[in-house]
């Protein structure tokens, strides 16, 4: 990929924005802590309806960058607008305009552990809606419930009481309690187990073509990013170094970028794509005569 | 599309049809929910054709309506009748918000209940502990080499010396407190010379130690708690008695020996800062001279009086240990837990301080250490 492919079209972007097709768009940013910089003059555009997985090394700063947009971190230097709003010197009263049009999903699902989860999705609703009876705002909690599929017992149980990955759909059921345009997700699927993961996925495809999310997604799973992702932005050298569908990244020549998707488990995870979702068969290995990875498998021991 | 959800209600053939109209979104819901709730007669149908645009709140505000009317839902396009099946799905199994709520008295006596087995199996837990810091103890005394000597050292210097400030001011000022409330009382009587008694035997026998049992408690056993229950959170603990590192050699010991050897020193620092500032106090509200001051002092304050703070201090220090290092020790689940574990270490120590206390002073008077 040449420097002008990377280049983006101002012009372009501007009627995008205009027409609604771009949710986020972030331009020269730039974030330091004390001596560190993460973040130099980065640019990124993020498409109205498309989830858009994020990836990077870590310490990269792809969460550094989610509470940019979000405005948890002031950037040092840039431009951040979402819906073609800035997200920098705002007034209160806006960015609350603002917030009520986005949900957040943090790593470790981030729920109130003083209140049941039911009452974890109902305080969005009542912070941004305070006019919404009581009735209506458990019953939309439990149909956020039921969406997210968690199951109905989870409603009265408190954080400390659920899994992992309960907890991380109970954090995806408030994050979407105030029908957001657009939704955050910080490692959604880090630290579940590969059936809890895989129907994660499925769950956030879903709930992304019914409610016509855009979803802003910060990954290190390779499964992740084959099976839902619309396109994927890659963050090194403290800039987004390239965005587009896999198949666009694995043409491009950024050793980072090939080292990612072309290591052993990204082709793992391209031939479990290819497979279209059929249990994977146990020796899982590179097809093409290199060196075996794992080195005893049962053909090799007789 | 700043058009504000509405519906009316219309008579069609067939029946009365709701006709919903405007944008069914969550910020431009406004008094919809109520209106429609105030619709009791039966309809026919609802009418979504005249809508402009449905979220889930929406969508749920119909299917909820017109289960309740009995109603069917006509005029949905395709994404509006997905986003109603969406929410409606599985809408048979009734979500509960909070756990169901027990009966008062019942609540109060299963609480009364927890409490009384807790505190028992507290107390059989710090017996145990004993039990193993005395062994633990016994093992040093036989093999002196495996005595993390720069952690003991560590452990003095955080228990110790950078507590020398706090513990000095609050005791000169409990000194300066003492004398003067003391010295208004014996005023009434012309015995104001005998603020020097009072400052002198309180201190030293009782408050000195008392007061930097509380602060050590505070200050160190709470550190202790947080210290090794975050280490327990993160499974440093695991990962040591894996490599062949006895937690209580590297861990509980070292804090245990700071407080037991720390605390006499404390306490006799702290006693003497607050006969200082009761000095102090004399000197400048009562007109007694410095010189008089300590002249008196050795005449009323026997020596055994620094005998009885002494050898308190050490059990304090033993205790504060203890219970700082048990409870770290509980800590199992989650971080909210050693916020739980640090404060009780604190309650109990300080507690069990004064309870042992209260012994010591039957026991002095017994054996004649008045």
């Amino acid at each position: 990929m040449s420097d002008e492919d990377l280049a983006i079209d101002e012009e372009k972007v501007e009627e995008a924005i205009r027409a609604g097709e771009i949710a986020v768009k972030i331009r020269g940013l730039r974030n330091s802590f004390g001596e560190q910089v993460v973040h130099e003059n980065l640019d990124l555009d993020v498409r109205a309806g498309e989830i858009l997985g994020v990836v990077g090394g870590s310490g990269t700063g792809k969460s550094v960058l989610l509470r940019s947009i979000i405005g948890l971190q002031i950037p040092d230097e840039g431009e951040i607008e979402v819906f073609g709003q800035p997200i920098i010197n705002r007034t209160d009263e806006e960015t609350v305009a603002l917030r009520k049009r986005w949900g957040v999903l943090f790593q470790g699902g981030a729920l109130f552990s003083t209140l049941t989860v039911a009452e974890n999705i109902a305080v969005p609703l009542r912070e941004f809606y305070p006019h919404i009876g009581n009735k209506l705002r458990e019953d939309i909690a439990a149909y956020k419930i039921r969406m997210t599929g968690l199951p109905a017992e989870a409603g009265p149980k408190y954080p400390s009481e659920l899994s992992g990955g309960m907890r991380k759909r109970a954090g995806l059921a408030r994050a979407l309690a105030i029908d957001p345009d657009l939704l955050f997700l910080d490692e959604p699927t880090a630290g579940l187990d590969p059936i809890g993961a895989a129907s994660f996925d499925e769950q956030t495809r879903q709930l992304q073509q019914t409610l016509g999310l855009t979803v802003f997604l910060i990954t290190h799973d390779l499964d992740t990013l084959y099976a839902i992702c619309d396109r994927v932005a890659v963050l090194a050298d403290k800039k987004v170094i390239a965005v587009g569908t896999i198949e666009e990244l694995l043409a491009t020549e950024h050793p980072w970028i090939q080292e990612y998707f072309n290591g052993p488990r990204g082709r793992a995870a391209v031939s479990a794509q290819k497979s279209h979702g059929e249990p994977r068969t146990p020796p899982d290995l590179p097809q093409d005569g290199e060196a075996d990875p794992v080195g005893d498998t049962p053909e090799k021991d007789d | 599309m700043n058009d504000a959800a509405h519906f009316t209600i219309e008579d069609r053939d067939g029946g009365p049809v709701l006709r919903m109209g405007g944008v069914l979104a969550i910020n431009f819901l406004g008094s919809l929910p109520s209106d429609l709730d105030a619709v009791t007669e039966p309809v026919k149908a609802i009418d979504l054709s005249d809508i402009d645009h449905i979220d889930t709140i929406g969508a749920w505000l119909v299917h909820s309506h017109a289960q309740r009317l009995g109603a069917e839902i006509t005029g949905a396009d395709d994404d509006t009748r997905r986003l109603i099946d969406a929410v409606s799905a599985g809408s048979e199994n009734v979500v509960r918000v909070r756990p169901d709520a027990t009966p008062a008295v019942q609540r109060i006596l299963s609480q009364i209940g927890e409490a009384t087995i807790l505190s028992v199996q507290t107390l059989l837990g710090l017996l145990g502990f004993f039990g193993s810091v005395l062994i633990a103890t016994w093992s040093l005394i036989r093999h002196p080499s495996r005595l993390r000597i720069n952690a003991v050292v560590q452990r003095f210097e955080v228990v110790g010396v950078s507590a020398l400030g706090i513990i000095g001011l609050m005791s000169f000022l409990i000194g300066i407190v003492i004398a003067q409330q003391g010295s208004v009382q014996l005023r009434q009587f012309g015995m104001e010379v005998l603020t020097v008694n009072l400052v002198g035997r309180l201190t030293f026998r009782e408050l000195g130690v008392l007061m930097t049992a509380i602060m050590v408690a505070g200050r160190s056993g709470s550190a202790f708690a947080a210290q090794i229950g975050t280490m327990k959170l993160t499974e440093e603990i695991d990962a040591m008695r894996t490599i062949g590192v006895s937690p209580m050699e590297a861990l509980i010991m070292p804090r245990i020996i700071s407080s037991v050897v720390l605390m006499p020193l404390l306490g006799f620092y702290s006693s003497l800062v607050a006969v200082f500032g009761g000095g102090f106090l004399c000197a400048i509200a009562l007109d007694i001279p410095p010189v008089t001051f300590v002249q008196r002092l050795r005449e009323v304050v026997p020596i055994t009086d620094l005998w009885v703070g002494l050898v308190k201090a050490p059990v304090f220090g033993l205790i504060i240990g203890m219970t700082g290092c048990f409870q770290g020790l509980q800590v199992k689940a989650n971080a909210e837990e050693v916020g739980l574990r640090t404060t009780a270490a604190v309650v109990q120590a300080i507690f069990m301080v004064i309870v042992i206390d209260a012994f010591f002073a039957v026991f002095f008077t017994w054996v004649g250490w008045i």
